[in-house]
């Protein structure tokens, strides 16, 4: 969804591509700031000084640099720009953690609790006292009072009041992290603790004041590019209906922006169906009480991996359509560069384990496009050997996984029964649904898990 | 009576930064407007240049007249005045 903190994310990742193409990034990269943010302008924070800091912060952050780890305030954008090595595709270029805390930008909002507001007009029936278990209301003056040192925030007094005079003050961040990685620290600020952290990106998406912010590799790719290197665009399942056109004309805008080759990661995806399948039949015949979980979502890989080590025989261990994809792409010329695009956070730690040279999100994407003015309803459709398997592309979509091996296996085995459950996004209260089905208490066989819900298509990263 | 011509850029930088939302401006009319106004979904309009690129998306109406930072609300606002002949 479009608000103030995409925004300004993909203005400035458009003016990279511009000064970049222009062969004026290094000298531009320090002025943006305050090309966009001029004196007397009007500031989304308290001044335009405080926003040019956090814009500093954001190009950091899409030069690929860990906004944690300045030790040198005084260093200029054009410092870091000059002294990394773009790209190259090694471990050693990618960002380690593929998320970072700006701590300038964190509000350091107030912690969550629930609070009764003058909406409240003391009324005569009082549900909000009657409803609360632990018996922390109490009617002080006409208004309703919360103990807070009683209140656990189940909420049962906000859905009591018939005034809506209860509310949730919440920190969003924490809120949206599902294993409570990122807390405040001792100054108030929000910081990630990295061992815990799935890279999930809901935070990212969550926060309001744009302070969690995703470590690019946008410019390695556009250096990539230029060196002349033959990076192959692998396009996640999750591109439907992301730009406007089909996939077809979304894969000739790639080419045309500069990759050597493209592809669907859709056709990985068949390869992941027909692994993934074997692998089940052959688990269900060697142990029929056993189950299986999907290994396509990388922050639920990393969530087991984690978090619920108990589970890690139960991963899937077939490759996800990325990694065949990259497989795909080397058989045909194994000096190719690979190229990851689409909505994910995580893929970009996947990358990184399973030597995938690069990922870009699809705001990435369409800024490299924006910035070559390409529109993608322009383009011919490219001329694809075949298209996916329609049941390969629907991978982005929750349930998408289960289907395609539903649909492999009986093929293979007619009336083949699959006991599946689906994991439809992750949160506090799934976690604990996937240790239910963990410990046999809700019976299943085939547990699919995708972090984001709805699957890929709404991850942290997409365009719609 | 000559139709308002209504042209949304649908360049990926306007599309990106919020001309998605203006995709079905067609269907969100008014009564009165509606069969007096000819919504276009055009390519790039070249008017995101530079410094401009903050001002996206855009929308051009009637050939001359430029909307920067676009919005489903302040166009349908515009549209209105321009069929009932405010401005």
């Amino acid at each position: 969804m479009l608000n103030g903190s995409t925004f300004i994310r993909r203005e400035l990742m458009i003016r990279i591509v511009r000064a970049f193409d222009d062969g004026t990034l290094e000298t531009e990269l320090d002025k943006i700031p305050i090309k966009l943010r001029p004196k007397n302008s009007i500031s989304s924070r308290c001044c335009v000084y405080h926003d040019r800091a956090i814009l500093k912060y954001r190009l950091m952050a899409l030069l690929g640099v860990s906004v944690e780890d300045e030790t040198d305030e005084t260093k200029a954008l054009s410092a870091y720009y000059a002294e990394k090595a773009w790209g190259g595709g090694t471990n050693e270029t990618k960002p380690k953690t593929p998320l970072s805390v700006c701590g300038p930008a964190c509000s350091g909002c107030p912690d969550a609790k629930v609070v009764s507001t003058p909406n409240c007009r003391g009324c005569f029936a009082r549900p909000c006292v009657y409803n609360c278990p632990k018996k922390a209301i109490s009617i002080v003056g006409g208004q309703s009072v919360i103990d807070q040192s009683l209140c656990i925030k189940c909420g049962k007094c906000i859905t009591a009041c018939p005034y809506h005079a209860i509310v949730k003050t919440s920190v969003p961040c924490e809120e949206a992290c599902p294993v409570g990685a990122i807390r405040k620290n001792e100054h108030g600020v929000a910081e990630i603790d990295f061992a815990r952290c799935i890279f999930c990106g809901k935070c990212f998406a969550a926060c309001p004041f744009a302070a969690v912010m995703e470590r690019s590799q946008l410019v390695d790719v556009l250096a990539a590019m230029k060196r002349g290197e033959k990076l192959v665009a692998m396009i996640a399942p999750a591109a439907e209906k992301q730009f406007p056109g089909k996939i077809e004309q979304l894969l000739a805008a790639c080419a045309k922006a500069g990759f050597k080759d493209v592809m669907e990661v859709a056709l990985g995806a068949e390869k992941t169906t027909e692994h993934e399948t074997a692998e089940f039949i052959e688990r269900m015949e060697k142990d029929q009480k056993t189950f299986m979980t999907t290994s396509c979502c990388p922050a639920w890989v990393n969530l087991v991996g984690k978090h619920m080590p108990d589970l890690i025989d139960h991963v899937s261990l077939t490759p996800s359509p990325m990694i065949y994809a990259r497989e795909l792409v080397k058989a045909k010329d194994p000096n190719a560069k690979t190229v990851f695009i689409g909505p994910c956070v995580a893929k970009r730690s996947e990358a990184r384990r399973k030597d995938v040279d690069y990922v870009l999100s699809f705001e990435e994407l369409g800024a490299i496009l924006a910035g070559r003015k390409i529109d993608v309803i322009a383009c011919e459709p490219w001329p694809v050997e075949r298209p996916a398997n329609p049941t390969a592309r629907n991978y982005a979509r929750s349930c998408g996984v289960t289907d395609a091996v539903l649909d492999e296996a009986t093929s293979k085995i007619p009336g083949f029964k699959l006991n599946a459950k689906q994991i439809n996004g992750i949160d506090k209260k799934t976690c604990t649904m996937v240790k239910l089905h963990a410990s046999g208490k809700i019976p299943v066989n085939f547990l699919e898990v995708m972090a984001c819900p709805g699957g890929c298509q709404n991850g942290p990263c997409s365009l719609s | 009576m000559d139709k308002i011509k209504v042209e949304v850029c649908c360049g990926t930088a306007c599309y990106l930064l919020g001309a998605a939302n203006l995709m079905s401006l067609e269907d969100m009319l008014p009564e009165n407007c509606r069969g007096r106004v000819e919504v276009e979904a055009k390519t790039c309009l070249e008017l995101c240049e530079k410094e401009n690129l903050g001002g996206a998306p855009y929308v051009r109406f009637n050939d001359t007249e430029i909307m920067a930072q676009a919005t489903p609300e302040k166009v349908l606002a515009r549209i209105s005045e321009l069929v009932e002949g405010v401005a």
